[in-house]
Protein backbone atom coordinates (compact mmCIF):
# COMPACT_ATOMS: atom_id res chain seq x y z
CA UNK A 1 0.00 0.00 0.00
CA UNK A 2 1.10 3.76 -1.25
CA UNK A 3 -0.11 5.63 2.35
CA UNK A 4 -1.53 9.28 1.68
CA UNK A 5 1.30 10.70 3.49
CA UNK A 6 4.12 8.94 0.95
CA UNK A 7 2.24 10.21 -2.17
CA UNK A 8 2.12 13.96 -0.37
CA UNK A 9 6.04 13.85 0.55
CA UNK A 10 6.45 12.31 -2.74
CA UNK A 11 4.71 15.84 -4.32
CA UNK A 12 6.36 18.02 -2.43
CA UNK A 13 9.74 16.55 -2.72
CA UNK A 14 9.16 16.02 -6.12
CA UNK A 15 10.58 12.79 -5.86
CA UNK A 16 8.71 9.35 -7.07
CA UNK A 17 8.37 6.90 -4.79
CA UNK A 18 7.46 3.66 -5.46
CA UNK A 19 6.03 1.02 -2.75
CA UNK A 20 9.31 -0.90 -0.95
CA UNK A 21 10.62 1.55 -3.51
CA UNK A 22 13.46 -0.18 -4.43
CA UNK A 23 15.04 1.65 -7.94
CA UNK A 24 16.51 -0.60 -10.47
CA UNK A 25 20.25 0.37 -12.19
CA UNK A 26 22.30 -1.09 -14.31
CA UNK A 27 24.69 -3.28 -12.74
CA UNK A 28 28.24 -1.92 -11.40
CA UNK A 29 29.86 -4.44 -13.79
CA UNK A 30 28.31 -3.00 -16.82
CA UNK A 31 29.29 0.66 -15.29
CA UNK A 32 32.90 -0.63 -14.94
CA UNK A 33 32.58 -1.78 -18.68
CA UNK A 34 31.45 1.76 -19.86
CA UNK A 35 33.72 3.68 -17.86
CA UNK A 36 36.61 1.73 -17.38
CA UNK A 37 37.11 3.08 -14.15
CA UNK A 38 36.44 1.13 -10.88
CA UNK A 39 36.14 3.57 -7.46
CA UNK A 40 36.71 2.12 -4.16
CA UNK A 41 35.71 3.84 -1.08
CA UNK A 42 38.20 3.61 1.57
CA UNK A 43 38.98 5.30 5.35
CA UNK A 44 41.47 7.45 6.68
CA UNK A 45 42.23 6.23 10.23
CA UNK A 46 40.70 2.56 9.76
CA UNK A 47 43.77 1.23 11.07
CA UNK A 48 45.25 -1.22 9.86
CA UNK A 49 42.27 -2.15 7.74
CA UNK A 50 42.30 0.97 5.78
CA UNK A 51 44.00 4.16 6.26
CA UNK A 52 46.20 6.44 4.42
CA UNK A 53 50.09 5.98 4.60
CA UNK A 54 52.65 9.05 5.25
CA UNK A 55 52.00 9.48 1.05
CA UNK A 56 48.34 9.43 1.63
CA UNK A 57 48.07 6.66 -0.24
CA UNK A 58 44.81 4.50 1.02
CA UNK A 59 46.40 1.36 2.28
CA UNK A 60 45.45 -1.88 4.44
CA UNK A 61 43.99 -4.95 4.76
CA UNK A 62 40.25 -4.58 3.25
CA UNK A 63 42.09 -2.61 0.55
CA UNK A 64 44.18 -5.19 -0.41
CA UNK A 65 41.64 -7.58 -0.29
CA UNK A 66 39.90 -5.05 -2.82
CA UNK A 67 42.87 -5.06 -5.12
CA UNK A 68 42.30 -8.64 -6.02
CA UNK A 69 39.10 -7.70 -6.20
CA UNK A 70 39.63 -5.00 -9.21
CA UNK A 71 42.22 -7.59 -10.54
CA UNK A 72 39.55 -9.84 -10.91
CA UNK A 73 36.97 -7.64 -12.51
CA UNK A 74 40.17 -7.04 -15.23
CA UNK A 75 40.31 -10.21 -16.20
CA UNK A 76 36.18 -10.71 -16.18
CA UNK A 77 35.79 -8.14 -18.39
CA UNK A 78 38.57 -8.70 -20.57
CA UNK A 79 39.77 -5.12 -20.27
CA UNK A 80 43.00 -3.84 -21.19
CA UNK A 81 43.39 -1.14 -18.65
CA UNK A 82 41.40 -0.59 -15.28
CA UNK A 83 41.72 3.11 -13.59
CA UNK A 84 41.20 2.49 -10.28
CA UNK A 85 39.99 5.35 -8.45
CA UNK A 86 40.11 5.76 -5.16
CA UNK A 87 37.34 8.07 -2.72
CA UNK A 88 37.59 9.39 0.91
CA UNK A 89 34.22 7.69 2.17
CA UNK A 90 33.55 8.40 6.31
CA UNK A 91 31.32 6.11 8.93
CA UNK A 92 28.91 8.83 7.81
CA UNK A 93 28.50 8.63 4.44
CA UNK A 94 29.82 5.94 3.38
CA UNK A 95 26.41 3.57 2.98
CA UNK A 96 24.53 6.84 1.01
CA UNK A 97 28.24 7.26 -1.59
CA UNK A 98 28.09 3.63 -2.21
CA UNK A 99 23.95 3.89 -2.82
CA UNK A 100 24.39 6.49 -5.15
CA UNK A 101 26.98 5.16 -7.00
CA UNK A 102 29.91 7.90 -6.13
CA UNK A 103 31.43 4.54 -4.96
CA UNK A 104 31.65 0.74 -6.48
CA UNK A 105 32.74 -0.76 -3.57
CA UNK A 106 33.61 0.54 0.06
CA UNK A 107 36.62 -1.06 1.43
CA UNK A 108 37.01 0.10 5.14
CA UNK A 109 35.78 -1.20 8.53
CA UNK A 110 32.19 -1.53 8.23
CA UNK A 111 30.21 -4.13 10.41
CA UNK A 112 28.03 -6.37 8.42
CA UNK A 113 24.62 -5.88 10.89
CA UNK A 114 21.36 -6.50 9.73
CA UNK A 115 19.76 -3.30 9.40
CA UNK A 116 22.61 -2.36 6.91
CA UNK A 117 21.26 -5.06 4.34
CA UNK A 118 18.33 -3.26 4.03
CA UNK A 119 20.62 -1.01 1.89
CA UNK A 120 23.94 -2.33 1.01
CA UNK A 121 25.10 -5.90 0.74
CA UNK A 122 28.07 -7.17 2.40
CA UNK A 123 31.06 -10.03 0.47
CA UNK A 124 32.05 -12.72 3.03
CA UNK A 125 33.09 -11.46 6.60
CA UNK A 126 37.08 -10.68 6.44
CA UNK A 127 37.04 -9.29 9.93
CA UNK A 128 35.38 -10.07 13.44
CA UNK A 129 35.74 -7.57 16.23
CA UNK A 130 34.29 -6.50 19.36
CA UNK A 131 32.85 -3.14 20.73
CA UNK A 132 34.77 -2.18 23.87
CA UNK A 133 35.64 1.02 25.39
CA UNK A 134 39.30 2.62 25.65
CA UNK A 135 39.38 4.70 28.94
CA UNK A 136 42.81 6.12 30.65
CA UNK A 137 44.77 3.83 33.31
CA UNK A 138 43.67 4.71 36.80
CA UNK A 139 40.39 6.91 36.46
CA UNK A 140 38.71 3.63 38.27
CA UNK A 141 37.12 2.89 34.70
CA UNK A 142 36.94 -0.80 33.75
CA UNK A 143 33.67 -1.49 32.19
CA UNK A 144 30.52 0.76 30.79
CA UNK A 145 28.93 0.28 34.05
CA UNK A 146 31.72 2.35 35.62
CA UNK A 147 30.64 5.57 33.13
CA UNK A 148 27.83 6.75 35.70
CA UNK A 149 27.90 10.60 35.38
CA UNK A 150 31.01 10.72 33.06
CA UNK A 151 31.42 11.46 29.52
CA UNK A 152 32.08 8.61 26.77
CA UNK A 153 32.36 9.63 23.34
CA UNK A 154 32.24 7.19 20.45
CA UNK A 155 32.45 8.22 16.53
CA UNK A 156 29.28 9.32 14.74
CA UNK A 157 27.97 6.90 12.39
CA UNK A 158 29.07 3.76 13.58
CA UNK A 159 27.12 0.95 15.08
CA UNK A 160 28.88 1.40 18.50
CA UNK A 161 27.26 4.68 19.02
CA UNK A 162 24.12 3.21 18.25
CA UNK A 163 24.91 0.33 20.95
CA UNK A 164 26.25 2.34 23.71
CA UNK A 165 22.92 5.02 23.06
CA UNK A 166 21.18 2.03 23.16
CA UNK A 167 22.46 0.23 26.51
CA UNK A 168 22.53 3.74 28.02
CA UNK A 169 18.88 3.96 27.88
CA UNK A 170 17.57 0.56 28.45
CA UNK A 171 19.65 -0.26 31.47
CA UNK A 172 19.18 2.78 32.48
CA UNK A 173 23.45 3.70 33.18
CA UNK A 174 23.35 7.51 33.07
CA UNK A 175 26.27 7.94 31.01
CA UNK A 176 26.26 10.90 28.67
CA UNK A 177 27.41 9.85 25.19
CA UNK A 178 28.75 12.35 22.73
CA UNK A 179 29.62 11.76 19.30
CA UNK A 180 32.82 13.05 17.54
CA UNK A 181 33.33 13.66 14.02
CA UNK A 182 36.53 10.49 13.43
CA UNK A 183 38.36 7.96 14.98
CA UNK A 184 41.22 10.53 15.65
CA UNK A 185 38.94 13.04 16.87
CA UNK A 186 36.99 10.87 19.46
CA UNK A 187 40.22 9.63 20.72
CA UNK A 188 41.75 13.05 21.13
CA UNK A 189 38.88 13.53 23.82
CA UNK A 190 40.08 11.12 25.65
CA UNK A 191 43.68 11.98 25.66
CA UNK A 192 42.88 15.70 26.48
CA UNK A 193 40.32 14.51 29.11
CA UNK A 194 37.01 15.40 27.44
CA UNK A 195 35.93 12.66 27.88
CA UNK A 196 36.27 9.10 30.33
CA UNK A 197 36.06 6.92 27.63
CA UNK A 198 35.74 5.93 23.66
CA UNK A 199 33.57 3.31 22.26
CA UNK A 200 34.70 1.23 19.52
CA UNK A 201 35.74 -1.64 17.69
CA UNK A 202 38.67 -2.89 19.46
CA UNK A 203 40.93 -2.92 16.46
CA UNK A 204 40.72 0.46 15.28
CA UNK A 205 41.30 1.09 19.36
CA UNK A 206 44.72 -0.76 19.62
CA UNK A 207 45.67 1.12 16.15
CA UNK A 208 45.00 4.61 17.67
CA UNK A 209 46.70 3.39 21.36
CA UNK A 210 49.59 2.06 18.91
CA UNK A 211 50.27 5.38 17.19
CA UNK A 212 49.04 7.47 20.23
CA UNK A 213 52.21 9.56 21.73
CA UNK A 214 52.11 7.41 25.00
CA UNK A 215 50.52 3.97 24.54
CA UNK A 216 51.21 3.10 27.80
CA UNK A 217 48.64 5.26 29.07
CA UNK A 218 45.61 4.01 27.78
CA UNK A 219 43.41 0.34 28.67
CA UNK A 220 41.43 -1.61 26.88
CA UNK A 221 38.16 -3.00 28.74
CA UNK A 222 37.94 -6.45 28.78
CA UNK A 223 34.37 -6.55 28.46
CA UNK A 224 33.14 -6.64 24.93
CA UNK A 225 29.72 -5.23 24.24
CA UNK A 226 29.03 -7.27 21.13
CA UNK A 227 30.47 -8.98 18.44
CA UNK A 228 31.12 -6.99 15.11
CA UNK A 229 31.98 -8.81 11.61
CA UNK A 230 33.36 -6.70 9.10
CA UNK A 231 32.54 -6.96 5.51
CA UNK A 232 33.21 -5.06 2.40
CA UNK A 233 30.32 -3.42 1.36
CA UNK A 234 28.95 -3.65 -2.38
CA UNK A 235 25.73 -2.73 -3.82
CA UNK A 236 22.34 -4.24 -2.86
CA UNK A 237 20.44 -5.96 -5.47
CA UNK A 238 23.24 -6.44 -7.91
CA UNK A 239 24.13 -10.25 -7.83
CA UNK A 240 26.35 -10.79 -10.72
CA UNK A 241 28.88 -8.18 -8.79
CA UNK A 242 28.40 -9.69 -5.49
CA UNK A 243 28.85 -13.28 -6.86
CA UNK A 244 32.50 -12.16 -8.35
CA UNK A 245 33.48 -10.43 -5.66
CA UNK A 246 32.73 -13.18 -3.21
CA UNK A 247 34.66 -15.92 -5.22
CA UNK A 248 37.22 -13.73 -4.83
CA UNK A 249 37.16 -13.43 -1.21
CA UNK A 250 36.08 -17.13 -1.27
CA UNK A 251 38.96 -18.40 -3.45
CA UNK A 252 41.69 -16.22 -0.64
CA UNK A 253 39.93 -17.72 2.37
CA UNK A 254 39.92 -21.56 0.78
CA UNK A 255 43.31 -21.18 -0.71
CA UNK A 256 45.02 -19.69 2.82
CA UNK A 257 46.54 -16.99 0.83
CA UNK A 258 44.36 -14.78 3.51
CA UNK A 259 46.45 -15.64 6.42
CA UNK A 260 49.44 -14.14 4.45
CA UNK A 261 47.64 -10.82 4.24
CA UNK A 262 46.41 -11.05 7.77
CA UNK A 263 49.49 -11.86 9.20
CA UNK A 264 51.30 -8.57 7.02
CA UNK A 265 48.83 -6.48 8.25
CA UNK A 266 48.15 -7.67 11.98
CA UNK A 267 51.38 -9.50 12.76
CA UNK A 268 54.16 -7.30 11.15
CA UNK A 269 55.38 -3.81 11.14
CA UNK A 270 52.77 -1.78 9.21
CA UNK A 271 53.70 1.63 7.65
CA UNK A 272 53.59 4.83 8.31
CA UNK A 273 55.32 4.37 11.28
CA UNK A 274 56.25 0.62 11.38
CA UNK A 275 53.63 -0.08 14.40
CA UNK A 276 53.18 -4.10 15.01
CA UNK A 277 49.59 -4.16 16.02
CA UNK A 278 50.15 -7.92 16.99
CA UNK A 279 46.88 -8.86 17.04
CA UNK A 280 46.69 -12.39 16.25
CA UNK A 281 43.92 -14.46 14.28
CA UNK A 282 40.81 -14.83 16.79
CA UNK A 283 38.87 -18.52 16.65
CA UNK A 284 36.11 -15.87 15.23
CA UNK A 285 37.51 -15.35 12.28
CA UNK A 286 39.46 -18.41 11.75
CA UNK A 287 35.97 -20.36 11.76
CA UNK A 288 34.73 -17.56 9.02
CA UNK A 289 37.77 -18.36 6.70
CA UNK A 290 36.77 -22.32 7.22
CA UNK A 291 32.84 -21.67 6.25
CA UNK A 292 32.79 -18.00 4.66
CA UNK A 293 29.87 -16.33 5.50
CA UNK A 294 28.12 -12.50 5.00
CA UNK A 295 24.99 -13.24 7.76
CA UNK A 296 24.70 -10.22 9.75
CA UNK A 297 23.83 -12.43 12.59
CA UNK A 298 26.49 -12.13 15.82
CA UNK A 299 25.41 -15.00 17.08
CA UNK A 300 27.37 -16.82 13.77
CA UNK A 301 30.25 -15.78 14.88
CA UNK A 302 30.24 -17.08 18.55
CA UNK B 1 19.76 4.68 -7.14
CA UNK B 2 19.21 1.28 -5.07
CA UNK B 3 17.28 3.17 -2.17
CA UNK B 4 14.73 1.88 -0.01
CA UNK B 5 12.48 4.64 1.19
CA UNK B 6 10.51 4.60 4.49
CA UNK B 7 9.11 7.96 4.96
CA UNK B 8 7.21 6.37 8.53
CA UNK B 9 10.68 6.34 9.94
CA UNK B 10 10.03 9.25 11.87
CA UNK B 11 7.35 7.75 14.14
CA UNK B 12 9.89 5.33 14.99
CA UNK B 13 11.49 5.17 18.27
CA UNK B 14 15.17 6.73 18.13
CA UNK B 15 17.82 4.08 20.22
CA UNK B 16 17.79 6.57 23.03
CA UNK B 17 14.24 5.86 24.04
CA UNK B 18 13.81 9.56 24.22
CA UNK B 19 10.90 9.99 21.75
CA UNK B 20 10.40 9.56 18.07
CA UNK B 21 12.74 10.02 15.41
CA UNK B 22 10.59 13.87 15.09
CA UNK B 23 10.88 14.41 18.31
CA UNK B 24 14.50 13.86 18.51
CA UNK B 25 14.86 16.61 15.36
CA UNK B 26 12.74 18.77 16.85
CA UNK B 27 15.01 18.55 20.00
CA UNK B 28 17.99 18.92 17.55
CA UNK B 29 16.09 22.39 16.72
CA UNK B 30 15.99 23.67 20.10
CA UNK B 31 19.50 23.04 20.57
CA UNK B 32 19.95 24.90 17.11
CA UNK B 33 17.94 27.85 18.25
CA UNK B 34 19.80 28.17 21.71
CA UNK B 35 22.78 28.15 20.09
CA UNK B 36 21.95 30.97 17.46
CA UNK B 37 20.06 32.76 19.64
CA UNK B 38 22.96 33.19 22.25
CA UNK B 39 25.54 33.59 19.68
CA UNK B 40 23.58 35.80 17.77
CA UNK B 41 23.11 38.26 21.17
CA UNK B 42 27.05 37.78 21.49
CA UNK B 43 27.70 38.90 18.30
CA UNK B 44 25.64 41.86 18.34
CA UNK B 45 26.95 42.88 21.25
CA UNK B 46 30.62 42.89 20.64
CA UNK B 47 29.56 43.81 17.08
CA UNK B 48 28.41 47.03 18.29
CA UNK B 49 31.23 47.60 20.48
CA UNK B 50 33.90 46.89 18.44
CA UNK B 51 32.81 48.23 15.54
CA UNK B 52 31.73 51.65 17.21
CA UNK B 53 35.09 51.73 18.59
CA UNK B 54 36.69 51.89 15.37
CA UNK B 55 35.15 55.00 14.47
CA UNK B 56 36.03 57.17 17.54
CA UNK B 57 39.56 58.49 16.59
CA UNK B 58 41.91 56.77 19.54
CA UNK B 59 44.54 54.96 17.15
CA UNK B 60 45.52 52.69 20.17
CA UNK B 61 41.88 51.44 20.69
CA UNK B 62 40.98 51.28 16.83
CA UNK B 63 44.54 48.59 15.93
CA UNK B 64 43.12 46.69 18.78
CA UNK B 65 39.66 46.44 17.42
CA UNK B 66 41.31 45.98 13.90
CA UNK B 67 43.18 43.28 14.82
CA UNK B 68 40.69 41.26 16.33
CA UNK B 69 38.01 41.77 13.63
CA UNK B 70 41.09 40.09 11.08
CA UNK B 71 42.07 37.35 13.54
CA UNK B 72 38.08 36.09 14.14
CA UNK B 73 37.26 36.77 10.20
CA UNK B 74 40.81 35.25 8.41
CA UNK B 75 40.00 32.04 9.97
CA UNK B 76 37.75 29.47 8.91
CA UNK B 77 34.97 28.92 11.40
CA UNK B 78 35.09 24.91 11.45
CA UNK B 79 38.48 25.56 12.50
CA UNK B 80 38.01 27.70 14.95
CA UNK B 81 35.53 25.86 16.54
CA UNK B 82 38.19 23.24 16.90
CA UNK B 83 40.56 25.65 18.46
CA UNK B 84 37.80 26.64 21.20
CA UNK B 85 37.21 23.43 21.69
CA UNK B 86 40.18 21.67 22.22
CA UNK B 87 42.84 23.64 21.97
CA UNK B 88 41.29 26.36 24.56
CA UNK B 89 41.53 24.39 27.82
CA UNK B 90 45.04 23.13 27.04
CA UNK B 91 46.55 26.60 26.67
CA UNK B 92 44.98 28.64 30.01
CA UNK B 93 45.98 27.53 33.45
CA UNK B 94 46.05 23.97 34.06
CA UNK B 95 43.22 24.17 37.08
CA UNK B 96 40.96 26.65 34.89
CA UNK B 97 41.71 23.98 31.72
CA UNK B 98 40.34 21.09 33.82
CA UNK B 99 36.90 23.17 35.03
CA UNK B 100 36.72 23.71 31.68
CA UNK B 101 36.87 20.20 30.26
CA UNK B 102 34.65 19.11 33.38
CA UNK B 103 31.60 21.01 32.46
CA UNK B 104 29.49 18.05 31.63
CA UNK B 105 27.71 17.70 28.42
CA UNK B 106 25.20 19.13 26.62
CA UNK B 107 26.59 22.50 27.86
CA UNK B 108 30.69 21.36 27.84
CA UNK B 109 30.15 21.44 23.79
CA UNK B 110 27.59 24.18 23.82
CA UNK B 111 29.31 26.71 25.64
CA UNK B 112 32.55 26.60 22.95
CA UNK B 113 30.25 26.64 20.32
CA UNK B 114 28.22 30.06 21.06
CA UNK B 115 31.52 31.51 22.67
CA UNK B 116 33.27 30.22 18.87
CA UNK B 117 30.04 31.10 16.44
CA UNK B 118 29.00 34.54 18.88
CA UNK B 119 32.56 35.81 18.17
CA UNK B 120 32.74 34.87 14.52
CA UNK B 121 29.64 36.49 13.63
CA UNK B 122 30.77 39.59 15.90
CA UNK B 123 33.14 40.53 13.42
CA UNK B 124 30.87 40.40 10.66
CA UNK B 125 28.41 43.08 12.56
CA UNK B 126 31.04 44.82 13.37
CA UNK B 127 32.38 45.78 9.59
CA UNK B 128 28.63 46.48 8.79
CA UNK B 129 28.53 49.09 12.00
CA UNK B 130 31.73 50.57 10.83
CA UNK B 131 30.49 50.90 7.18
CA UNK B 132 26.90 51.64 8.57
CA UNK B 133 29.08 55.21 11.04
CA UNK B 134 30.76 55.99 7.56
CA UNK B 135 27.90 56.21 5.67
CA UNK B 136 26.25 58.63 7.43
CA UNK B 137 27.60 62.22 6.38
CA UNK B 138 30.59 63.99 9.04
CA UNK B 139 27.96 66.74 9.33
CA UNK B 140 25.81 64.63 11.57
CA UNK B 141 27.90 63.86 14.35
CA UNK B 142 29.03 67.69 14.53
CA UNK B 143 25.67 68.90 14.40
CA UNK B 144 24.83 66.40 17.56
CA UNK B 145 28.00 67.85 19.35
CA UNK B 146 26.82 71.01 18.43
CA UNK B 147 23.72 71.19 20.51
CA UNK B 148 25.32 70.11 23.39
CA UNK B 149 25.34 66.59 23.63
CA UNK B 150 28.72 64.75 24.40
CA UNK B 151 30.41 62.04 22.06
CA UNK B 152 29.06 59.25 24.09
CA UNK B 153 25.43 60.88 23.63
CA UNK B 154 25.67 61.57 20.28
CA UNK B 155 26.51 57.97 19.27
CA UNK B 156 24.04 56.89 21.91
CA UNK B 157 21.30 58.97 20.45
CA UNK B 158 21.81 59.89 17.00
CA UNK B 159 24.56 57.63 15.87
CA UNK B 160 23.90 54.00 16.39
CA UNK B 161 19.63 54.81 15.99
CA UNK B 162 20.55 55.67 12.31
CA UNK B 163 23.18 53.28 11.83
CA UNK B 164 20.71 51.05 12.64
CA UNK B 165 18.32 51.33 10.31
CA UNK B 166 20.72 51.16 7.72
CA UNK B 167 22.41 48.28 8.11
CA UNK B 168 19.54 46.31 9.04
CA UNK B 169 18.82 44.31 5.77
CA UNK B 170 22.34 43.25 5.67
CA UNK B 171 21.80 42.26 9.31
CA UNK B 172 19.08 39.71 9.13
CA UNK B 173 21.33 38.73 6.12
CA UNK B 174 24.10 37.57 9.28
CA UNK B 175 21.21 36.62 11.19
CA UNK B 176 20.18 33.84 8.80
CA UNK B 177 23.87 32.85 8.37
CA UNK B 178 24.12 32.73 12.29
CA UNK B 179 21.40 29.91 12.10
CA UNK B 180 22.85 28.14 9.25
CA UNK B 181 26.68 28.38 10.44
CA UNK B 182 25.54 26.54 14.01
CA UNK B 183 25.54 23.21 12.54
CA UNK B 184 28.99 23.83 12.44
CA UNK B 185 28.45 23.09 15.63
CA UNK B 186 27.90 19.52 15.43
CA UNK B 187 32.03 18.63 14.56
CA UNK B 188 32.49 19.59 18.40
CA UNK B 189 29.59 17.60 19.25
CA UNK B 190 26.53 19.60 20.02
CA UNK B 191 23.60 17.61 18.94
CA UNK B 192 21.49 20.71 17.05
CA UNK B 193 19.70 20.19 13.76
CA UNK B 194 21.99 18.80 11.57
CA UNK B 195 24.08 16.20 14.19
CA UNK B 196 20.49 15.04 14.62
CA UNK B 197 19.77 14.66 11.20
CA UNK B 198 22.95 12.95 10.59
CA UNK B 199 22.29 10.91 14.08
CA UNK B 200 18.88 9.75 12.86
CA UNK B 201 20.77 8.44 9.38
CA UNK B 202 23.30 6.59 11.05
CA UNK B 203 20.91 4.63 13.09
CA UNK B 204 18.50 4.24 10.94
CA UNK B 205 19.72 4.32 7.17
CA UNK B 206 17.23 6.57 5.85
CA UNK B 207 19.82 9.49 4.63
CA UNK B 208 17.27 11.15 2.67
CA UNK B 209 14.47 11.15 4.57
CA UNK B 210 16.52 12.24 7.82
CA UNK B 211 17.88 15.34 5.90
CA UNK B 212 14.86 16.28 3.98
CA UNK B 213 13.56 16.79 7.22
CA UNK B 214 15.89 19.00 8.39
CA UNK B 215 15.88 21.09 5.05
CA UNK B 216 12.68 21.94 5.41
CA UNK B 217 12.92 22.65 9.12
CA UNK B 218 16.02 25.37 8.17
CA UNK B 219 13.92 26.20 5.78
CA UNK B 220 11.15 26.92 7.62
CA UNK B 221 12.36 28.64 10.38
CA UNK B 222 14.71 30.76 8.32
CA UNK B 223 11.48 32.09 6.10
CA UNK B 224 10.12 32.92 9.40
CA UNK B 225 13.44 35.01 10.38
CA UNK B 226 13.18 36.67 7.07
CA UNK B 227 9.30 37.38 7.63
CA UNK B 228 10.10 39.22 11.07
CA UNK B 229 13.20 41.23 10.40
CA UNK B 230 11.30 42.49 7.30
CA UNK B 231 8.55 43.21 9.51
CA UNK B 232 10.97 44.90 11.89
CA UNK B 233 12.32 47.28 9.11
CA UNK B 234 9.38 48.28 8.36
CA UNK B 235 8.07 49.22 11.80
CA UNK B 236 11.24 51.44 12.65
CA UNK B 237 11.91 53.30 9.47
CA UNK B 238 12.16 56.99 9.61
CA UNK B 239 11.55 58.85 5.99
CA UNK B 240 13.97 60.85 5.06
CA UNK B 241 16.86 59.30 6.18
CA UNK B 242 18.90 56.34 4.20
CA UNK B 243 17.18 53.09 5.04
CA UNK B 244 13.79 54.42 5.15
CA UNK B 245 12.28 54.17 2.13
CA UNK B 246 8.90 53.29 1.94
CA UNK B 247 9.74 49.30 1.37
CA UNK B 248 6.49 47.26 0.28
CA UNK B 249 8.34 44.24 -0.82
CA UNK B 250 8.19 41.46 2.19
CA UNK B 251 11.09 39.65 1.52
CA UNK B 252 13.12 42.58 -0.13
CA UNK B 253 16.74 41.41 -0.01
Amino acid sequence: MVSPLKIFLATILGIGITNGAVFAQNSTLDKIKQSGTFTIGHRDASIPLSYLDDKQQPIGYSMEICGRIADAIKKELALPKLEIKYQLVTSANRIPLLANGTVDIECGSTTNNADRQKQVAYLPTTFVTANRIVYKRNTGVKVLADLRGKTLVSTAGTTNIKQVTELNASKNLGISIVSANGHSEAFLMVETGRAAAFSMDDILLAGLVANSKNPSDFEISAEALSVEPYGIMVRRDDPKFKALADNVVKSLMSSGEINKIYDKWFLKPIPPKNITLGVPMSANLKRVIANPTDSPDPAAYQ
Amino acid sequence: MSYNWNWAIFFDLEPGATGTYFAYLLGGLGWTLVIAGLAWMLALLLGFLVGTLRTIGSSVIERCCFAYTELFRNIPLLVQMFLWYFVLPEVVPNSLGTAIKAIPPPWGSAYPAILCLGTFMSVRVAEQVRAGIASLPRGQMAAALAIGLTRRQAYRYIILPLVIRIILPPLSSEFLNTIKNSSLALTIGVMELTARARAMQEFSFQVFEAFAAATIIYLVVNLFVVFCMSHIEQRIQISGVIGGRKSNSLLQH
